[in-house]
Order: C-alpha cells, then structure tokens, then sequence
C-alpha cells in the first residue's frame, strides 16, 4: 500500500469536522462531495499500481459520490428555498466535540485490531470508524431531510473507506455492492424528500411527528 | 441450478408485469398467482439438497429451507386476501404495492440461499428496499413519515452490516484464507480468522441485521411502519422480511460457532433478546393504537428468536419452529385486525369495541391470534416458547428463565387489556358500521394460517421436524 493515502485519510478526517461544525446546507453538501472525491484519490492511491479496472471503479465512484449526488441535493435545497439548518438537536460546538471523542476513541479501537503486515500503521480502520460515527451524528442530531441524507453519504463513505482494506484482496464484488447501493438509496431517499416537500411544504423532518408514544 | 435461478426470477418476472399491466382490477390476481408458483417450485426444491446455482453462491440448505417453506406459505396464503382487499380500497392505485411485493418475495428466495457473505448483503437490502413503497399506500403524511423512518433507520442498518462484512472479509483476509466469501469456506477455516476483528465484525452485523430485525433499541422504525402500512403488508413484513434477516444474523453465528468465539454472540443476543422483550412489553400496556400493539409484538418475538438462539442447545430447535409459527400467526392477526379497521374505520383501540358483534369471524379470529401469539396451548406458539424455556433451565440460564416468564406474562397482560377491548362489548355508537362484512375471501386466509399454527401446536409433520432438526445442528458446534 502507498504512502499517499494516509494524508488523503487526513484530508477526510478534516472534512468530517468542517461538516460538524456548519450550519450552512451548502458547506454540508459540497463538503460530502469533497470527501467523494477524496475517496475517488485513495482507490487509486491504495492499490499503489494503476490498472483499467481500478481507474474506472474510481472515476464511477467520484462521479457519483462528488458530482452526481451533491447536484441532486443541491438542486433539492434550492427547490425547496433553505439554505441553513437551523435548531439542530446537539448544537455546532457540542457536535465538533463529540466528533473530536469519537475520532480520539476510534484511533484507540483501530489499534486493538490485528492488521495485515501491508496494512500496519494505517489511519484506514480508524479513519473509517470516525467517519461512520460523524454520519451517524449528522443523522441523528439533524432536522433538515438534505442533512439527514448527506449524514447516510458520509456514514456510506466511512463504510467505503473500510473497504480500502479488501481492494487487493476481493476488489470487485465489494465496491460494486456499495455503489449500487448507494445509488438506490439515494434514489428511493430522493422521491421521498419529493413528497416530504410538496405534502408538508417544506424539508423539515422535524414537522414528521405524527407518530409517536404518548 | 434453473430451480434455484427460478426461484428467485419467477416472481421477478411476475413484479415487471405488474408494472406494466394497465388493469387495476386484474393486477392483484398476479400476486396469488406469484404466490402459488413460488410455492410450487419450493415444493420441488425442499425434498432435494442439490438445488444450488452460481458457482456456490446460491445454495438451499436445511437454514434456507425453513425460511423459504415460510414465506411462500404466508406469501400465497395472504395473496388469497390481497384481490378483494383491493377492491375495498379501490381509490388507491395498486401497482406499486403489487409490483414491490411480487420483487421482494423474489429477492426473499435469494436471501434463503445466499451463501456468500456480499451476495447476502446485497439480497437482503434489496428485499428492504423492494418492500418500503409498500408501507407508502395509503400516500398520505403519516404513511410518508413512516416510510421515511423505515428507509432511513433501515438504511444505517444495512450500511452497518455492510461493515460488519468487511471486518469479517477483513479477517479471512488476516487470517491466510484468500479471498473466498462464501459461508462454507469461511466455517471451515474458522479457527485461522482472527477473533479480535470477529468479535467486532458480529457487533456491527448484529446491529445492522437486528435494526432490520426491529431488535429493542433499533425497533422505533417498527410500530410506525406496521401501523401505518395495509395488514397484508403488515404481514409479509412481521412474518416474512424479519425472518430473512434472522437468517443473515444465523449465517455470521455458524461462522461465529465454527470459531468457538460463540459464547461471545450467545451473550450478546440473550441481552438483546431480553430487552426487546421487556421493552415490548413495556409499550404494549400503554398502546392506544391495535396495529402498532402487533409492531410491538413483533418486536417481543424477534426477541424470543435471538434468545432462543442464544441459550443454544434444544432452544435452537424451538427458535426455528418460533420462526415459523409467529410468522403464520402475525399473518393472522395483521389479516384480521385489517378487516376490523376496515369495519370501523379506525385503528384506536379506544374507537373500536364490540368487534365479534360487527365482524363476528373477523373478531374471533383477532381473539384467537392473541391467545395463540401469546403462548397459550395449544397453539404451536406454547411448543416453541416452553421448547426454549426448557433448554434455558436445563442449561446454566436460570435467570434468563425468570426474566423470559416474567417479559412473557407483561406481554399477556398488556396485549390481552387491548386485545379484549376490541372484541368485547357493543360496538360504539358513534362509529356507523362502513358496509364492510366478512366475506370468504376476507377470512379465509387468516383462518387457514390460524388452522396450521394449531396443527403445529398439536403435531409437527415427520418431513418438517427433521427439516427443522437439520437445521438448528447446523447451529450447534461440529462434534
């Protein structure tokens, strides 16, 4: 494994912070598309040789995580008129220091975890598990359906990152099981908000309260 | 192979149809019609243990059996209900309810035999992904903010399972065991896979399918998407989706077992089994709406499931004859209580009263269930709960014994309190009978599923108690 993936590890570890600590839907959405396209870099930084195969999973995984996705959220977000999330659940600060613990705490997991000799000394493992835990904060502390749905993006990217690990080993079935997924999720998530949006007027989850124990 | 390949793609073929077929009156017959090939082609496919395709990918094994005899049976048996169910509800286009529920009983079959830990993967999501436009037919705001949950809450499910199969991929890997996936290989190299990375590997896989599950606490999804989705959907979701991610967490088990690092899981599920059941019980006593009651039931059960498997020994045989009756027996009760909201429009226990005067079948067909998924013999219900119980005190589980009897007893309480509600009494004033009526069609089905739940309390069928005895020793350690 080469040595450029660990400062693009860094760079989604920083990424994760920056969509933490905004408020802006816009940072959020271009944020997540950065770390799509930093995840396109590592594909091709991890194997440490270039081949066909690699390149076109790389070029399918950045059009669809930076490019693809990002414009149908943004577009999203201008239909429906809002640009901030606003009264999220765990403040801005509060957020960014519950991400600084769990980073902290996923770097102590990752080294009680064995690694392969090629592996050794990489942020992969714990990268991955601080990623998956900042999606699932901006998941579950959000009220705006777009931040819910770039909160699933991030917690999938932290998901693909993990992945990294088996690209030598069984690199096809994986990655093409991620992409597909993602896809239709995003999919599904995407005529949903429709609906959300033309029966409630508006993209707050929050006004989804209906149902709940009394 | 073509059986195998056939099984899933025979309903496949039948869901494109669907959408395309313009007849809303003729389009639901395609959902019986699916429900009898399947059922057909499964009847082929159980006495033969040669039914495998894609190179091992896909193989039937005794686990997968026990899954597939169950959905096909609720599946055909509630497609009977669907047509003049529909007609009812006439006013609402039925070609996605249609077309997504003939897509998931085909990707179920997949689940059943998926050996491959990717292709497992990718069979269940698609079968959560094929079923959430179901629970969104009604198309008003609380059927979207259901569907909303379920897809989201169900989407990090999967996306954890997803890293829980790398971490275990991750481990073969580690562990010199190439790049195989598929169960088999990775059982009998089980004693090189490292037990760090398994440990944490059945963490995120027992999270992942247990959301999907509805194991208490990633159940919320549960009662909104039960309460809000149609009874028949209700069903195909509480006895037949469940049952395909209790299969999922079952496959990471033999590899767990085939380890020894199963104590590690037993401890994990019995927890976890536990709590759902206190949880459920906890909800149900207070519960205003009956339809959500069954979504808290299901949750109680999922959680006899994984603490049946947890306590191991003969409760791994009670487990899987658990799977098979809670599914028949929801089926009865989603069936029914359909047709009681049907016949009051209204689904608030506090609306509803008098049912076996207005909807005498119905209503006695609701009571019936309740006695039945309770444990009350001699419904199949009290085999498989006391099969458990006993294995648990035979075992060193004295207090996993107390506190199931003690969740078990809640539950009673809690439902029966509603459940009696319902049936009891005069029908309320102010809520003119709809013109709905008990017809065959309406009936039937949920009476012919309460009718094989007793016949599994009374006498479990030699072919079927070996297929289930199979099953649950492909759980147990290799001797």
């Amino acid at each position: 494994m080469s040595r450029a993936a660990d400062p693009l590890l860094v760079v989604i570890l920083l990424l994760n912070f920056a969509l933490l600590g905004t408020s802006r839907l816009r940072t959020v959405i271009n944020g997540t598309a950065a770390q799509g396209a930093a995840l396109g870099a590592l594909l091709i930084a991890v194997p440490g040789e270039l081949s066909w195969h690699t390149l076109l999973i790389a070029a399918v995984t950045v059009g669809l995580k930076a490019v693809l996705i990002p414009g149908m959220l943004n577009r999203a977000m201008r239909d429906a008129a809002i640009r901030r999330e606003v009264e999220p659940l765990v403040g801005f600060i509060p957020s960014l220091l519950l991400g600084g613990v769990g980073t902290g705490a996923a770097l102590l997991f990752a080294r009680t975890l064995p690694l392969a000799p090629q592996h050794v000394g990489s942020l992969l493992v714990s990268a991955s598990l601080s990623t998956v835990l900042t999606g699932f904060l901006l998941l579950t502390t959000r009220r705006k359906a777009i931040t819910q749905v770039t909160g699933y993006l991030v917690l999938e990217n932290g998901v693909f990152i993990m992945g990294m690990l088996l690209v030598e080993a069984m690199p096809f079935l994986v990655e093409l099981g991620a992409l597909l997924d993602l896809l239709v999720a995003i999919f599904v998530m995407g005529i949903i908000i429709n609906h959300i949006n033309r029966e409630f007027s508006s993209l707050d989850t929050a006004r989804l309260t209906a149902l709940k124990e009394e | 192979m073509a059986l195998a390949l056939a099984l899933v793609l025979v309903p496949l073929a039948l869901s494109a149809v669907a959408f395309l077929l313009p007849s809303e009156r003729w389009r639901p017959w395609l959902l019986p019609l699916g429900g009898a090939v399947r059922l057909a082609l499964t009847a082929a496919a159980l006495p033969r243990s040669d039914v495998a395709a894609l190179s091992g990918w896909m193989q039937l094994d005794a686990l997968g059996k026990v899954l597939l005899l169950l959905l096909d049976v609720l599946f055909f048996v509630s497609a009977l209900y669907a047509p003049s169910y529909l007609r009812l509800r006439a006013s609402r286009e039925n070609r996605a309810l249609c077309g997504c529920l003939l897509a998931f009983l085909g990707t179920s079959a997949l689940v059943a035999q998926a050996h491959h830990l990717g292709l497992l993967w990718v069979a269940v999501e698609a079968s959560v992904l094929a079923s959430a436009p179901t629970i969104y037919f009604n198309r008003n705001p609380r059927s979207l903010e259901a569907t909303w949950k379920y897809l989201l809450i169900g989407s990090v499910g999967i996306a954890l399972a997803l890293l829980g199969s790398f971490f275990l991929a991750y481990s073969a890997v580690h562990g010199g065991l190439g790049s195989s996936l598929l169960v088999e290989d990775l059982v009998r190299g089980a004693s090189r896979l490292s037990p760090a990375w398994l440990h944490a590997a059945f963490i995120f896989l027992f999270v992942g399918y247990g959301t999907k599950m509805g194991l208490a606490p990633m159940h919320t999804w549960k009662p909104d998407a039960y309460g809000e989705a149609p009874g028949l959907v209700g069903t195909l979701l509480a006895g037949g989706l469940t049952g395909c991610s209790f299969l999922a967490v079952l496959r990471f088990f033999q590899i767990l077992q085939a380890a020894g690092q199963a104590d590690f899981a037993r401890q994990i599920m019995i927890a976890a089994g536990l709590l759902s059941m206190l949880v459920a019980g906890a909800f149900m006593a207070r519960q205003r709406d009956y339809k959500r009651l069954l979504a808290y039931s299901s949750v109680e059960h999922m959680g006899i499931l994984v603490l049946g498997v947890g306590v191991g020994g003969g409760a791994m045989f009670g487990a899987l004859l658990h799977l098979l009756n809670n599914g028949l027996t929801k089926g009865v009760l989603f069936l029914s209580a359909g047709n009681i909201h049907r016949a009051f429009n209204s689904k608030l226990t506090g609306e509803v009263s008098g049912a076996l005067r207005r909807v005498p079948a119905s209503g006695a067909l609701f009571l019936a269930g309740f006695f039945a998924i309770t444990g009350a013999p001699p419904f199949g219900l009290f085999v498989s709960e006391f099969t458990i119980l006993r294995a648990a005190m035979r075992g060193d589980h004295g207090w996993v014994a107390a506190g199931f009897l003690v969740a078990l007893t809640v539950v009673f309480l809690g439902m029966g309190a509603n459940v009696l509600h319902i049936v009891q009494g005069e029908p309320p004033a102010d809520r003119q009978p709809t013109g709905f009526r008990d017809t065959a069609l309406t009936v039937g089905p949920p009476m012919v599923l309460l009718g094989l739940v007793l016949l599994l309390g009374l006498y479990i069928p030699p072919p079927l108690h070996a297929l289930l005895t199979e099953a649950a020793s492909a759980l147990e350690p290799r001797s």
